[in-house]
């Protein structure tokens, strides 16, 4: 590899980390953290559900499958802005 | 004929969903019409097994990437829709929401745990493998560890994990099979083993791809079915996992309230003290881990096209999870109220208070009868003539002095929560048929993706890696069906003549054995280029290491030492994956960092762009 497309590696692979520290943050939020509360969270009711029920039961699932979808076009972003996209 | 089947996947996709509704309306019809409920047992199974047998027999190939990875031209949409059918088993299928029922919010921790991990898989570790090119899981320890020592240790872990974990899968289409044909469970195992093989034999990952897209159909349609229509009757809405939330209040209205509940462990009782909170988040934990380190998950991704579809195709794999993950608790909720309100607090005073009982809910007699449902310790037992009739409930409860029924002495089985909604909400008989067909497509699915995954290990790590690198394409392929007969056939044995027992507690401690022997290999040997081969080998013994001692340590047909700290051995990842984790940073540390060749390896890997890295000869 140059010089110039080696330093365009490190710089794609910098910003690849970036994003995968955030979308583990946002994991680690929904698995773990939230769930922490759920004893004051179920006093707060929606629809019948208290809420605390309702994050482990469909709202930490709803984010993650989110979660994904917005990782993945936005690895596409870092990816087409190095030159590193599949055609 | 390939590229064109390829361009109409939604077209072949939506005639076969249309062509299965029209089967089952057809059967509802000829129901109605007198047609008897065991024939319509055997169409369900008979018909199900045919059509996949049909697609597995279109998909035969012979060429070694087709029968590896599917040829890689499977589109992420519906690489995601195959993912969900083989990552959702008999358990999912079956017991997850018996499981809700029972235990209540503490079971959601298998709610998020086999959901969550997938977030890991999309970030850490899927793209990375497509972008090598893998045909197996162990195929990248090899070349990323220089050697076969790493690939045979990873060959090890795989073994392990995998072979409990199928062994869950060939009892479960065995017991499904049993029931709805009506022949015994050794026998039963045995055509469950024939549906599994049909499927996967001769065309390998491209047989079973395009037959577990079929399954999924098939699994989603039945868990929607009888769940949908039970909303409508008590809610007015068939949108069952929003309008659960009335339920869950009126559940909890009537633990308070109702003489007969009195002393219940509230539905949604959260984590009652320290021990029960870590229990509950470490399950969690290994979960998700293992759900990242299990191979026949992880070997899914190798079949797109490309690394970018591979990304997006954990997200669809999730998504189509999602949709039976999210109803299972409304199955729990649906069921439970219908026993708080109709049948708890019954009288038991006479023979006919205990036959209006019987009257108003003619699921207990049935599934009483299969000796899953019991009251004042009393079962049926329909195979020895020991029925569910009111004088032998009275009889029981007299016994007792019970007058009343009250919470402690009404027993159900979990996995009876959804084979018996059908009946709760008074469905015809071909709505249980559907549900078995279902049940029967989680498994098959399940089963057949665990089974490549270790046929493949074998024939393709074991034999041509290690064995005879230079044996020719036909050899290959013969081999790895030899040895996927083999290994199915090995299975279905142990099952139908040894007493194997609590197999769904060992398909839990698969997750913690793979989290802790490959987790850590696969990830840090991306994200770490100075990972070594000494430090990788080191944390896949010492992480599997740990997690097996744990299980034996504590685990009563081995050493049944009291638990540490009072984590439950489903948890044993919790010692392991940290442990394996130290072991590869330490012993890297310690050891030569990895050549310029193998850092450039590593480089490479971390661009999407370009082709695969491993070649295959032709």
């Amino acid at each position: 590899m140059s010089d110039v497309s080696q330093d365009k590696a490190v710089a794609h692979w910098a910003k690849t980390k970036n994003l995968m520290w955030i979308t583990l943050a946002v994991w680690a939020v929904f698995s773990f953290l939230i769930h922490f509360f759920v004893d004051a969270l179920n006093s707060i009711v929606i629809f019948g559900f208290p809420l605390g029920w309702y994050m482990a039961a469909q709202g930490s699932l709803i984010v993650f499958v989110v979660l994904i979808f917005w990782f993945s076009s936005t690895q596409n972003d870092i990816d087409a802005e190095f030159g590193f996209d599949e055609d | 004929m390939k590229t064109s089947f390829l361009d109409n996947l939604g077209k072949v996709y939506g005639i076969y969903t249309g062509g299965f509704l029209g089967f089952v309306i057809i059967l509802a019809i000829l129901e109605q019409m007198g047609l008897p409920d065991k024939m319509i047992g055997y169409a369900f199974v008979f018909m199900t097994i045919a059509v996949y047998a049909t697609i597995g027999f279109i998909s035969r190939t012979a060429q070694v990437s087709e029968y590896y990875v599917a040829g890689r031209v499977v589109p992420g949409f519906y690489n995601g829709m195959a993912t969900g059918a083989d990552w959702m088993s008999a358990a999912s299928f079956i017991a997850m929401a018996g499981g809700i029922y029972a235990a209540g919010y503490n079971y959601l921790a298998f709610v998020v745990g086999w959901t969550g991990g997938y977030v890991l898989v999309a970030v850490l570790i899927a793209p990375y493998l497509r972008k090598f090119g893998a045909y197996t899981v162990p195929d990248f320890l090899g070349a990323r560890y220089g050697g076969n020592f790493a690939r045979f240790i990873g060959i090890v872990i795989l073994f392990s994990c995998s072979f409990t974990y199928i062994l869950g899968q060939i009892k479960g289409t065995g017991e499904i099979a049993s029931r709805f044909l009506d022949i015994p469970f050794e026998v039963a195992v045995f055509v469950g083993l024939a549906g599994i093989l049909v499927c996967s034999m001769l065309g390998g990952m491209r047989a079973v791809t395009w037959t577990q897209v079929a399954q999924y159909i098939v699994l989603i349609t039945a868990y929607f079915v009888p769940v949908v229509i039970l909303s409508a009757q008590k809610t007015g809405i068939p949108i069952p996992q929003l309008m659960y939330g009335q339920v869950l209040q009126d559940i909890a209205n009537l633990e308070q309230t109702k003489p007969a509940l009195a002393g219940v462990k509230p539905f949604m009782a959260t984590p009652k003290d320290a021990t029960e909170a870590f229990n509950f988040f470490a399950l969690v934990f290994c979960l998700m881990i293992g759900t990242a380190s299990l191979p026949h998950v992880l070997m899914r991704f190798f079949t797109t096209p490309s690394v970018k579809e591979a990304r997006k195709s954990v997200g669809w794999a999730l998504l189509f999870i999602f949709m039976l993950y999210f109803t299972a608790p409304a199955y729990a909720a649906f069921a439970k109220l219908e026993v708080y309100q109709n049948v708890l607090g019954s009288s038991l005073a006479t023979v006919e208070a205990v036959q209006a009982m019987l009257d108003t809910n003619s699921w207990i007699v049935s599934f009483g009868n299969l000796g899953r449902i019991s009251i004042c310790g009393f079962t049926g037992n329909k195979s020895a003539d020991v029925l569910m009739t009111a004088q032998a409930i009275f009889a029981a409860c007299q016994a007792g002095g019970i007058t009343e029924l009250v919470h402690t002495a009404f027993t159900i089985q979990t996995d009876v929560i959804v084979i018996a909604t059908p009946e709760i909400a008074g469905l015809p008989y071909v709505v249980a048929g559907l549900v078995a067909a279902g049940g029967l497509a989680a498994a098959l699915s399940t089963a057949d993706g665990l089974l490549l995954a270790i046929a493949n290990a074998l024939s393709h790590d074991v034999y041509y890696r290690m064995i005879d690198p230079e044996a020719s394409t036909h050899r290959r392929l013969v081999v790895s069906r030899i040895l996927l007969v083999v290994v199915a056939v090995m299975g279905a044995t142990m099952i139908a003549f040894f007493e194997l027992g609590n197999i769904l507690a060992l398909v839990s401690y698969a997750f913690s054995l793979a989290a802790g022997g490959l987790f850590p290999a696969l990830v840090m040997g991306v994200w770490w280029t100075r990972t070594s081969k000494q430090g990788a080998i080191a944390g896949m013994i010492a992480g599997f290491g740990v997690t097996l001692f744990y299980i034996l340590w504590t685990h009563k047909l081995g050493f049944a030492q009291p638990e540490l700290w009072g984590v439950k051995n489903i948890s044993a990842g919790i010692f392991g994956i940290p442990v394996a984790f130290i072991a590869t940073y330490v012993v890297s540390m310690m050891t030569p960092a990895p050549s310029a060749e193998m850092q450039a390896f590593v480089r490479e890997l971390r661009i999407p762009s370009g082709k695969n890295m491993m070649e295959e000869k032709v």
